[in-house]
């Protein structure tokens, strides 16, 4: 058996101040936000960990794409997760690369709370092809541009987004930074 | 805060209800369920509020409750020194100073910053609920986008007595998609929270809801072309402070009739007041 790498170590205010910085950049979508933390667990970057730590749990299923698989572990001992069974039922799924967002659930029209949290690890957040974002949260548009994002990411964000208020939610981190792109902002190019 | 987790949750369920703060930030408006605990109060004194309360707060954040605007009373007390035995926050009065307000039925009169979050303890979650007593039917409105029943409301309102008869709780439109009861803050209150900076959420203990208005998202009171929206207020000046501006109660002040009218919001009147004595000296 080997020991499992720590997870946080305050458990209670390391969460805390890490959801604050979700809801933060949740609340005002592509603001990115960066974590203070020294939860490190490779494959996993410190911010992908330490956003899995903190919202996911027994009660929620979650899906690892291949290059994050040796993370189950880690994630079972500190997380207690359940492994969802494909892409289509996760309600949580934490990747390297985006899956076809029209493979993930997108809740139900009476329940579009249902759909899925894509929880995306990407090389960095600046320096890739432009992204101009509008909706709720925005006080003016903001542009973000992070890289490894598939090269037809804004058509099926514009997919995703026409199903509102079914959709998914995206967070792209990258190090100890992440930001948010909640199904109720709509992209534009540069 | 022997024996107690912090901000007195566990942490799953904290867990629990931060996925459904966050699933409610992205879809403006909707509802979302949630597994309200029995909480050491009972419900209608803002389990709702306090659950969400609970979930949000760290060590350094600086809370406020307000109750009808005031920080005296009853409940906003209790919940103070909830918070501060059960998670050792510093709390405080001044609106300015606030990193998340807690509120019953009240929006302060002080604009309110991105840096702040706004906490509102809700009764009823539901805004078609009164016209529509089913859940079943109520949601499936709400996933059609259905809210014919509210404007045919609205109407008979107008119809009859000249004018909509709403004076609290008025029913929202947000971002243009979901009908949602603002917490029965005062009719006057209502155009605070279009495109308000600081992040609103909204905590139904009893009815086991939480939902969401990001920051600078639109919030627009259901209205008619012909008869928009207007702000009632009576007709008076604070009689402490003078403003003519602000939310006003009416206080009995003896057992002949007599009244007078003062700021709803104590600690805009108490800051006024403290400029004016500040003025004067």
């Amino acid at each position: 058996m080997t020991l499992e790498k720590p997870g946080f170590i305050d458990p209670v205010a390391e969460a805390q101040a890490c959801f604050r910085l979700v809801l933060r950049t949740m609340s005002s979508p592509g603001q990115i936000v960066t974590l203070a933390t020294d939860v490190a667990t490779p494959p996993l970057a410190p911010a992908t960990a330490a956003v899995l730590l903190t919202l996911v749990d027994a009660e929620v299923s979650l899906w690892l794409d291949e290059p994050l698989a040796d993370s189950w572990d880690w994630l079972a001992f500190h997380a207690g997760v359940v492994r969802a069974a494909d892409i289509g039922t996760a309600a949580f799924l934490c990747t390297t690369a985006l899956p076809p967002l029209a493979d993930v659930f997108a809740g139900t029209d009476d329940a579009p709370e249902t759909g899925a949290t894509i929880i995306l690890q990407v090389p960095a957040l600046d320096g890739g092809p432009k992204l101009t974002l509008y909706g709720p949260g925005l006080e003016t548009p903001i542009v973000i541009a992070p890289q490894g994002l598939p090269a037809d990411f804004i058509a099926q964000w514009e997919q995703n987004h026409r199903l509102f208020p079914r959709g998914v939610d995206l967070l792209l981190c990258a190090g100890s930074s992440f930001c948010a792109l909640p199904r109720s902002v709509r992209i534009g190019e540069g | 805060m022997n024996g107690y987790n912090f901000a007195y949750l566990d942490e799953p369920t904290k867990r629990m209800i931060r996925r459904a703060i966050l699933k409610a930030v992205a879809i403006p408006g909707h509802q979302v369920p949630f597994g309200a605990r029995e909480m050491p109060l009972p419900y209608g004194w803002g389990t709702g509020g306090i659950q969400v309360t609970a979930a949000i707060l760290g060590a350094d954040d600086v809370l406020k409750v307000i109750d009808q605007g005031a920080d005296d009373t009853t409940n906003a007390v209790s919940i103070r020194r909830f918070f501060s035995h059960v998670a050792g926050v510093e709390t405080t009065t001044r609106t300015r100073d606030a990193t998340v307000i807690q509120t019953r039925h009240r929006i302060p009169e002080t604009p309110l910053t991105g840096d702040q979050i706004l906490v509102y303890q809700v009764p009823l979650p539901e805004p078609l609920a009164k016209l529509e007593p089913s859940r079943a039917e109520t949601k499936q409105m709400h996933a059609l986008a259905d809210y014919g029943l509210m404007h045919v409301k609205l109407y008979e309102d107008i119809a009859r007595f000249g004018h909509v008869t709403i004076s609290y709780d008025y029913p929202v439109m947000v971002n243009g998609r979901y009908l949602m009861s603002p917490s029965p803050i005062p009719a006057f209150d209502t155009l605070k929270m279009n495109r308000m900076p600081a992040l609103q959420l909204f905590g139904a203990g009893r009815e086991k809801r939480i939902y969401a208005v990001p920051p600078y998202t639109t919030v627009r009171p259901l209205d008619f072309d012909d008869h928009p929206f207007s702000l009632t207020r009576a007709p008076h000046a604070c009689a402490l402070c003078g403003a003519t501006n602000s939310y006003l109660d009416e206080v009995v002040t003896d057992d002949r009739g007599s009244r007078m009218f003062v700021c709803s919001d104590t600690d805009y009147c108490a800051d006024r007041r403290g400029e004016m004595e500040g003025d004067a000296s």
